[in-house]
């Protein structure tokens, strides 16, 4: 468990490569100009990113889960961003993958797992967030459609993305979680149109968009699962998003960390380098700690939710809130120890930091992971 | 066409590298041991005439045992078999000694074009490609930066001093690619993970029948006698710009012959 396979050694250095070639010489830019790199995620769709635990009949890879957090810490290291959109991305690929019937399958999974189309995940509401099952949009049937009506706040990749997974209330007002259902919604739907792309402090390289549905119909056949089971499929994809989201925080944070042993060994002060004072010394050590700890948690969440262990959701919720706080306090200590270097947008630091900030609010807040952490050892 | 590609594992470019001082030969514990780049560009160009024309990539290397991971690779990226040549009496073979194991190991294959790297990083000799074709008895297509195939014909540019030469030969022959050959695939995640359930068929000198005593170290006819290492770099060439720097630059470089 401690030691990674032949096969993902091999897994992460492709990945790693890829991200050193395709992601990080432009992560600055993609940045600055909020530009969504469509082509690359296409080009990661071809090594087989886009459905990396989808299975492979349709064009998955079959990968485990801790794979597949291996894999997106190594991207996480050129651009946290992509990284992290990919997460959304194979969570959409998965949920098709898990809950759909083969006839969805065929139909939406061999171009999602070549990502030439994207997949956003609709779950947020302007008025329902932490407490999700509080959603309103709605999903009247009518003959053999479905109505919707409603907007999703946050959603990720919307508007470049072809494919939405839509949670939705199929029950009426007070039915709570049990009422809600998942929609499979195309981009050219009637009546499905996106909001601004919002300004907002890091994540710049993907575009985050309100959804709008007014009137958008659905065919039956494009309802995922049954009615009322779309609570419970939303809330099982975000497991291993919960895994990735903590796995792209900690690439991103390992890629600040190596650049301020670098930066440390070259700077002087005192007429010292900054990687000889023993203060320094002792952050760079807790960094390198809290890194490994978090990563270790990870792993055995991954492992938990590969073997469908019955406690994974909680291990993922831990993994998650670890992984996600320390790659935050990471990349901010890197930001300190680059000085006022570490503020410039050229040093790539401060970019790192805003990107990983989210990571702490979105697929369940920290919050929410210490409730669901609570709840399973406490007990309702 | 059945296509064989010759592969070496070498330390990583990216290390320090090493000589031993007892008898100058590379100290492959010193750094990460990885697959030639040039020879991913070998087996680039492999998978795309198959792909163009049929058949099937072969790897091959001889090395020793952790070479299997330069296999992997190559079979990762769309070799469908591999073989490892390997025994304990080849460490310190020289090209000479080299080139008579991989043509026996090449007799057994039955391919239409064998491809290799012009040189590799570490051993640098450039001379194995040419006496494999001897051995083998094949045309030899050296430092061939674009090659195309037709029928049982192959059109390649091969660079010279200068420029580059159209060259024709019929198959089978021994190409090897400089470079600029083509740039080597990313291995996808099918591949990685098929590579370990493809066939890798491991020879020894007996399955080849290579008398010991003509390889290894003591089989070789060449011997490293003496080595320095690298010396440390210098403060390098300084152009000052009087409006006429570039052709400063180009005459430096052509005096040195990179232009
Ligand atoms: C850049 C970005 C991208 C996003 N992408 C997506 C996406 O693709 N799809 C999607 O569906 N959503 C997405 N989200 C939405 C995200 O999941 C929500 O923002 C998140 O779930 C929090 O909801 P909220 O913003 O409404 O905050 P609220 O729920 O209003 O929470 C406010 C604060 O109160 C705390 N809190 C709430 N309830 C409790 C409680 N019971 N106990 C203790 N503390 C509590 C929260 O932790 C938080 O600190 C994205 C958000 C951002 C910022």
């Amino acid at each position: 468990m401690f030691e990674l396979t032949d096969d993902q050694r091999a897994l992460v250095e492709v990945s790693r490569d890829f991200a050193a070639e395709f992601l990080a010489p432009d992560a600055l830019e993609w940045d600055r100009t909020k530009h969504f790199p469509v082509d690359v995620l296409a080009k990661a769709g071809g090594l087989g990113m886009g459905g990396m635990y989808v299975r492979e009949d349709v064009g998955g890879s079959g990968l485990s889960r801790l794979d597949a957090a291996l894999i997106i810490e190594a991207l996480a290291a050129g651009c946290p961003t992509v990284a992290s959109y990919i997460s959304i991305h194979n969570m959409v690929a998965w949920m098709i993958d898990r809950y759909g019937s083969q006839e969805q399958r065929e139909r939406f999974l061999p171009e999602l797992c070549e990502m030439t189309v994207l997949g956003s995940y609709c779950l947020t509401e302007p008025g329902a967030g932490s407490d999700a099952a509080a959603l309103t949009t709605r999903a009247v049937r009518d003959g053999e459609e479905y109505v919707l009506d409603g907007v999703k706040q946050f959603i990720s990749g919307a508007g470049a993305s072809g494919v939405y997974i839509v949670m939705a209330r199929t029950g009426d007002a007070a039915s709570g979680a049990s009422g809600i259902t998942a929609f499979l919604v195309e981009r050219d739907a009637a009546g499905l149109s996106f909001g601004p792309n919002e300004a907002k402090m890091g994540w710049n390289a993907q575009p985050t968009r309100p959804v709008i549905l007014e009137g958008v119909r659905v065919p039956v056949t494009h309802r995922l699962g049954g009615e009322g089971q779309g609570f419970r499929i939303a809330m099982s994809g975000l497991n291993g998003g919960r895994i990735n989201i903590g796995a792209s925080s900690l690439g991103g944070a390992q890629s600040a960390l190596d650049r301020t042993l670098q930066y440390m060994s070259e700077r002087t002060a005192f007429g010292k380098r900054l990687d000889q004072f023993q203060a320094l010394q002792f952050s760079v050590a807790d960094m390198v700690t809290e890194l490994e700890a978090a990563r270790l948690l990870l792993w055995r969440a991954a492992d938990a939710l590969d073997r469908k262990a019955p406690d994974a959701v909680r291990w993922c919720a831990m993994a998650k809130r670890l992984a996600t706080d320390t790659g935050f306090a990471v990349a901010n200590q890197a930001l300190q120890l680059h000085g006022g270097y570490g503020y410039l947008a050229e040093y790539g630091i401060e970019k790192l930091v805003r990107d990983l900030r989210v990571h702490q609010i979105l697929e369940g807040t920290n919050e929410i992971m210490k409730m669901v952490i609570a709840r399973d050892v406490i007990g309702r | 066409m059945d296509i064989a590609v010759l592969i070496k594992q070498v330390p990583d470019t990216y290390g320090e590298r090493r000589l031993h001082e007892t008898d100058w030969s590379l100290d492959r514990a010193a750094t990460d041991a990885v697959i030639d780049e040039i020879d991913t560009r070998g087996v680039e160009l492999a998978l795309t005439l198959t792909e163009q024309h049929g058949g099937e990539v072969t790897a091959v290397t001889m090395g020793p045992d952790g070479a299997t991971d330069a296999l992997r690779k190559a079979l990762a990226m769309g070799a469908a078999k591999a073989v490892h040549i390997t025994d304990p009496a080849l460490a310190g073979s020289d090209a000479v000694a080299t080139s008579a194991v991989l043509a026996a190991a090449l007799r057994q294959l039955d391919v239409d074009l064998i491809v290799t790297g012009n040189e590799s990083t570490d051993g640098r000799s450039a001379a194995v490609p040419a006496m494999l074709a001897e051995r083998l008895g094949l045309p030899a297509v050296t430092s061939v930066r674009a090659l195309t195939v037709d029928g049982d014909t192959l059109t390649a540019e091969r660079v010279v001093e200068g420029g580059w030469a159209r060259i024709q030969a019929p198959l089978p022959a021994v190409v090897s690619v400089n470079e600029k050959i083509a740039e080597p695939r990313y291995p996808n995640f099918k591949g990685i993970m098929s590579a370990k359930k493809k066939p890798v068929t491991t020879l020894t000198l007996a399955d080849l029948g290579v008398d010991a005593d003509r390889v290894g170290a003591a089989g070789s006819a060449t011997r490293a006698v003496d080595g320095a290492p690298r010396p440390p770099r210098t403060g390098g060439h300084t152009i000052t710009d009087d409006g006429s720097a570039g052709a400063q630059a180009a005459r430096y470089l052509i005096e040195r012959k990179v232009l």
